[in-house]
């Protein structure tokens, strides 16, 4: 029913107004009377008992109005949850929000003051009085696994969390992987390191609770307030009703924000304890150091092919870092790559271990892609080193493999159903936009020369599932809710619209791209519709965003309330035309008796009928308002063709991205300005986590990169002009054919700029270089391959 | 306590203040001019980025948050609150931001918006390099920076082809009056003496 | 975070400045841009803070005789403006260009960057380069001391407690200066196609700024060629002792040094310029 063709217009969008002139709300902004100031004390130790604990000092400080430790609120506090319990017998340990006994990694929260000013509070903190005895720190991850390991949880017995395996031969999706390893030509085995990120969204976190009588409200800068609803309520035994969430303005989250965090239960202890409002505001330092980071993971891989290219079969094994407890999603983000390591290709045989690992440290959980980037960067490493060893070039090891466009749908030996895709419409579109052959001439001129700047070209063909996700399929996996999201729309008597959405955007622009939707559906002005989100009391029921999931699930959801609002509008509307309600046809934004183009009646029309309901049918119930909850039958699988060409300086080390082509196909584009957007984002936190950054523990386990000083987020003097451009092959069972985007770019670039810079150092000798690949990586990686050449080896 | 009196957005503010007050702080918690943001402790994202006048009496970009408000005494600071023009029309590089998707989460875009600002004033034809070296002191995890740039060349050819600096307008009392929601006191409540004459 | 408590006093002459600075836990906040961050991680507490802000005498540079006299309360900005150091002093309006960011540069000065002597800093190896000569002043009056003697340790200088820099002077170099991104400061003087003065410091490469005095040595009368820089540079690393830290292990800094060193020398001869 699309007629005004707001969907695929790149509308400019509404949250702006407020973003560019200063008048956002952020939580850090609410100001409640009466209001105190939390700081919080956090463990200097990163694995230590806790022998004596004394607040009392803190009190007598200025200002200070109370002071607690994790002893004080034992009972009442609860344990912090996870809702991803992937095996029957994984190892749970509790999760106290303030530490009790023990703390287990550095920045975990042991005590906490209010007091009438930030500054008072944080003052205070330096009194209070903490004895620690030190325990053995675990930070290693294999050699957390060895016999006689010191121990994270002494009580647990292990460091292991749970073991996890997928076998396609098991499944009846495909072959025995070591048969085919048996069998195979040609076997690449390597090992990898996807190394721990911090998600680092811009806005810090913050969190206001306010208990009025029984009422609390709690304000938190979180992706996820509904969920955050339930689990408050669940792990305080707060009843639901009595718990509003509400995530106003929310400076980026990337996955960061994808946690109940022990701040947030604090609060709410805090509040509930001194019956005053309170306010906790992270600082950077503290976000670095306590919100969960992401990543972290060695994976140790076996590819198995013919000479001729053909990839036969892929075993992985995955060891990856819990940190010191389980966060609301950390079990599972490993495992959502468990069927994406096969990535576009169609090979017969495939298995997936992962070994969950608890060390001394901040605990993983969801980064932009969780557990789809290093699945992608596996594969798409893989291939190209498949290609030099058959001395082949990367694209065509791709192309003999992959699947091709008829072959949709497709069903993978993950056992997923791939919807639709042209993998070789976007590498050929990727491939002139890049100038692949005339880039590959100049590599040959510039290695022939002994050029010091060298060239690289690297290429990532990347799929991945979005759209989290169909419900039957999360409970198969254990998860602990489901996948549907909800969406509400509400006419007003003068004919504007307000639509309540269950996503819960930061930064996405769900405002523009869902007023689009409806404008085109109802035939209302864009500017008519207003999209209330994230506040539980307005939206009461959504599962909020991440997983690229609003659109691709919301969206729907959305779609499917607008056309009820037109079917209880077409009776009203046929009263209104003194006509047969069979007669009508909506089209254009009208109801119009079928074959009279003139005339006719708007949904605003109809709303105000309804408003005043002076002559309404019998039996017509006065409202057009509808809502719809949907629940997908399978993900979408966005893809897309990215390459990238390096300079790399083999006297310093350093690395230059000239020039990187994204093509990509998310489906149907609602607005190609906000795609265009989330695209250039997702490839520069890929290429970010290709050459900057990186978490670095000691061996004592205290977080060295502390501070944006030494975790080196890159500027826009470190990044080139993107390219970007996309082809579109419609989801298909999606109304607007869209599949999700805000992941993609993350899940690509990574491997592009990896294979790039390998490539243009491959002639001399280096077939690997640990990300992030610094100068220094690359010049170390120049050194050894150097070295083994003068030795005699080589790879 | 130390009494300082600053001039934000058009406004002289008196205030007495702790000396280890940051600007940022005495801009959001004692003015309420909350647009300003902070977004790390060690002056790396410059989402806190501000105009402050100095010795010369020049507006220059700053962070808020490394500067103390002790220090700001006597000068001029112009924040994102008090960047658009006297009848509240946007600044060219607020509409730049806007018309090419400069922003996603928006927590970076006061910070942002300001240093392109800064940025055209001392350089009102700059090429995408030196917008990309202009902007090295913010940081954005959204945008990719890519569109930020497209912004910011925008915005300069519109105040080429404009004839006028990216200097903000000389801010005028009407203003704080008018649409600007907070710019502080009302009119007849502000002594002559404090309505803001142009930076020399 | 925010800073500690702290006292604060805005002196509007040096010597009312120096009388506060007696105290020992008395800070200098000059631009403040490298102090104010480690006062709100709190890894430094002074009892108070001697803002130097209105001591309009430390800001400008201006000639004096063959020296140019930069005022310790100079901004980078205001060094980049200056068309004194553009001409006499391009060496250091290089160095300055790439330190920290716009907004740092216009609260930032040479003077804070020289006291507070972070090896790691660009300007302090350029003042080694540039043979500059700090002015200090303390209660029993002003005294000349050398970049060469200033930089005594790491974040430690020649300054007494209560003593304060006031101005750097730097000796008019119309010689071929160059910079190679971070770190390496070269300045030469060519004769009849030799090298017949050259000075190399290198930031970051131990606990002070240091000159690489091999590489001088082996340059100093040598031919102004490749055949003789390349293999000088490669001993630009001896006699430093960089640090082994997050950001790159001591052995990567010194080949650094060694090929930065080369590009800075390069780059000094081929800008080189006789003067006619």
């Amino acid at each position: 029913m699309t007629v005004t063709a707001e969907v695929g217009a790149p509308r400019r969008r509404k949250e702006d107004a407020r973003l560019i002139t200063g008048r956002t709300m952020w939580t850090e902004n609410i100001t409640l009377p009466g209001m105190l100031h939390l700081a919080i004390l956090r463990s200097p130790m990163a694995h230590a008992r806790i022998t004596r604990i004394d607040c009392a000092p803190a009190l007598g400080q200025p200002g200070v109005v109370a002071a607690f430790s994790g002893r004080d609120v034992a009972d009442v506090q609860g344990s912090l949850p996870c809702a991803w319990l992937v095996t029957e017998d994984i190892v749970h340990p509790d999760h106290p929000p303030l530490a009790v006994d023990e703390v287990r990694h550095v920045g975990e929260a042991v005590a906490v003051v209010a007091a009438r000013s930030r500054a008072a509070a944080l003052d205070a903190l330096a009194a209070v009085e903490v004895d620690y005895e030190p325990l053995p720190v675990v930070l290693d991850l294999e050699q957390a696994l060895a016999e006689g390991a010191d121990l994270v949880h002494a009580d647990k017995g292990t460091n292991r969390s749970y073991d996890w395996v997928f076998d396609s031969g098991a499944a009846g999706t495909g072959g025995s992987v070591d048969e085919a390893l048996a069998s195979a030509e040609v076997v690449i085995r390597r090992r990898y390191r996807q190394q721990r990120l911090i998600p680092a969204f811009m806005e810090p976190r913050s969190v206001v609770v306010d208990p009025t009588g029984d009422q609390y409200s709690i304000w938190s800068a979180t992706q996820i307030p509904h969920i955050l609803r339930f689990l408050v309520s669940v792990v305080t035994g707060t009843p639901e009703q009595k718990v509003r969430v509400v995530a106003p303005d929310v400076g980026g989250g990337f996955g960061g924000k994808l946690q109940v965090t022990p701040e947030e239960l604090i609060c709410f202890v805090a509040a509930r304890r001194l019956g005053k409002p309170v306010k906790y505001t992270e600082s950077r330092a503290d976000s670095l150091v306590s919100a969960h980071h992401g990543r972290d993971m060695i994976q140790d891989l076996e590819l198995a092919a013919r000479r001729d290219g053909t990839v036969l079969g892929l075993k992985v094994h995955l060891t990856a870092n819990m940190g010191a407890y389980l966060g609301l999603v950390t079990p599972g983000i490993p495992l959502l790559g468990a069927f994406m390591y096969n990535g576009i290709y169609k090979f017969p045989a495939y298995r997936f271990e992962c070994t969950g690992v608890f060390t001394n440290t901040v605990i993983t959980d969801a980064y932009r892609g969780a557990g789809r980037p290093e699945a992608t960067y596996a594969i798409e490493r893989l291939m190209d080193e498949l290609a030099v060893e058959l001395n082949l070039d990367p694209i065509e090891v791709r192309r003999r493999n992959w699947i091709r466009a008829e072959e949709f749908p497709f069903t993978t030996v993950a056992g997923l159903t791939y919807d639709s895709g042209d993998y070789a419409a976007a590498t050929d579109r990727a491939l002139a936009l890049l100038g692949y052959d005339e880039l590959r001439r100049e590599q040959a001129q510039r290695r022939e020369a002994g050029d010091p700047v060298q060239l690289g070209i690297g290429v990532s063909t990347y799929t991945e599932m979005c759209g989290l996700a169909p419900s039957r399929v999360l409970g198969s996996l254990r998860y602990g809710a489901g996948g549907w999201e909800s969406a509400m729309v509400r006419v007003l008597p003068t004919g504007k619209v307000e639509v309540v959405t269950g996503t819960s955007p930061h930064g996405q622009g769900h405002e523009t791209a869902w007023s689009q939707i409806v404008a085109d559906e109802l035939g209302v002005p864009f500017d008519d519709v207003e999209v209330l989100h994230g506040d539980t009391r307005s939206s009461y029921k959504g599962l909020d965003t991440y997983g690229s999931r609003s659109l691709a699930v919301g969206g729907i959801a959305l779609y499917q309330a607008c056309q009820k609002v037109v079917e209880k509008a077409k009776p009203i509307a046929a009263r209104l035309l003194e006509c047969d309600p069979a007669d009508l046809e909506f089209t254009g934004g009208r109801f119009q008796v079928r074959g009279h183009p003139d005339g006719g009646k708007t949904i605003a029309d109809c709303s105000l009928a309804v408003f005043t309901s002076h002559d309404l049918p019998d039996g017509v119930e006065p409202t057009l308002d509808a809502d719809a909850v949907y629940d997908p039958v399978n993900f979408s699988f966005p893809h897309g063709s990215h390459l990238c060409a390096v300079e790399v300086d083999t006297q310093t080390g350093r690395v230059d991205v000239r020039s990187y082509v994204a093509v990509d196909d998310v489906g149907k584009a609602v607005n190609p300005l906000i795609v265009e957007g989330q695209v250039h984002g997702g490839v520069v936190q890929g290429i970010a986590q290709a050459l900057f950054e990186e978490a670095v523990y000691d061996g004592d386990g205290n977080l060295l990169s502390g501070t944006f000083v030494d975790y080196t987020l890159p500027s826009a003097a470190d990044l080139p002009d993107l390219v970007t451009d996309r082809t579109e092959s419609p989801a298909p069972g999606h109304p607007l054919g869209a599949k999700g985007v805000g992941e993609a770019g993350t899940i690509a670039a990574t491997p592009a700029v990896v294979n790039a810079v390998v490539d243009a150092l491959r002639h001399r000798g280096v077939s690997d270089i640990q990300m992030p690949c610094t100068p220094e990586r690359v010049w170390q990686a120049l050194q050894s391959a150097s070295r083994s050449d003068q030795q005699g080896g080589g790879s | 306590m130390a009494r300082i009196s600053i001039t934000v957005d058009g406004v002289r503010y008196d205030d007495d203040v702790e000396p280890r007050t940051l600007l940022v702080y005495h801009l959001r918690e004692q003015l309420g001019k909350v647009g300003t943001v902070v977004g790390c402790d060690t002056s790396n994202c410059g989402a806190c980025t501000v105009l402050m006048s100095d010795p010369d009496g020049r507006l220059v970009g700053v962070k808020s948050c490394a500067v103390l408000a002790v220090q700001a005494d006597g000068r001029q600071v112009v924040t994102i609150e008090g960047l658009a023009g006297p009848d509240n029309t946007l600044h060219p590089v607020q509409k730049a931001f806007h018309e090419r998707h400069a922003l996603q989460c928006g927590f970076c875009t006061p910070g942002m918006i300001m240093a392109a600002v800064d940025l055209l004033t001392d350089n009102p034809d700059p090429s995408d390099a030196q917008i990309r070296e202009g902007l090295e002191g913010n940081l954005c995890r959204c945008t990719g920076y890519q569109n930020i740039v497209r912004a910011v060349r925008d915005a300069a050819r519109d105040l080429r082809e404009a004839g006028r600096s990216a200097a903000p307008a000389a801010p005028t009392p009407l203003a704080g009056e008018d649409e600007t929601p907070d710019s502080g006191l009302p009119r007849e409540q502000v002594p002559d003496e404090v309505i803001p004459q142009p930076v020399p | 975070m925010i800073p500690a408590a702290v006292e604060y006093t805005r002196p509007s002459t040096v010597d009312a400045a120096i009388e506060v600075l007696a105290d020992e836990d008395a800070k200098v906040l000059a631009g403040g841009q490298s102090l104010i961050p480690l006062l709100r991680l709190r890894l430094s507490a002074p009892t108070v803070l001697v803002d130097l802000g209105a001591l309009a005498d430390l800001r400008g540079v201006r000639q004096d005789g063959d020296d140019l006299v930069i005022g310790a309360m100079t901004t980078y900005d205001a060094i980049l403006r200056d068309p004194l150091v553009g001409r006499y002093a391009p060496l250091l309006a290089a160095a300055t260009q790439t330190v920290g960011d716009r907004q740092v540069r216009h609260l930032g000065t040479i003077g804070g960057s020289l006291a507070h002597a972070d090896p790691a800093g660009d300007l302090p190896a350029v003042s080694l380069a540039l043979d500059a000569t700090m002015e200090v002043t303390g209660a029993s009056g002003t005294r000349s001391v050398p970049a060469t003697e200033f930089f005594v340790d790491y974040l430690t200088t020649a300054l007494a407690p209560g003593e304060l820099l006031t101005a750097v002077r730097v000796p008019n170099n119309r010689v071929a200066q160059g910079w190679a991104l971070v770190g390496v400061a070269a300045l030469c003087r060519r004769d009849n196609g030799n090298i017949a003065d050259i000075r190399v410091a290198l930031a970051n490469m131990a606990p002070t700024p240091v000159r690489a005095t091999a590489v001088e040595t082996a340059l100093t009368g040598a031919q102004a060629h490749h055949t003789a820089i390349i293999p000088a540079c490669d001993r630009a690393a001896e006699g430093t002792s960089p640090a082994d830290d997050l950001s790159a292990s001591a052995g990567y800094r010194r080949h650094l040094a060694c090929v930065l060193t080369k590009r800075a020398i390069t780059g000094c001869i081929a800008g080189y310029v006789d003067e006619t």
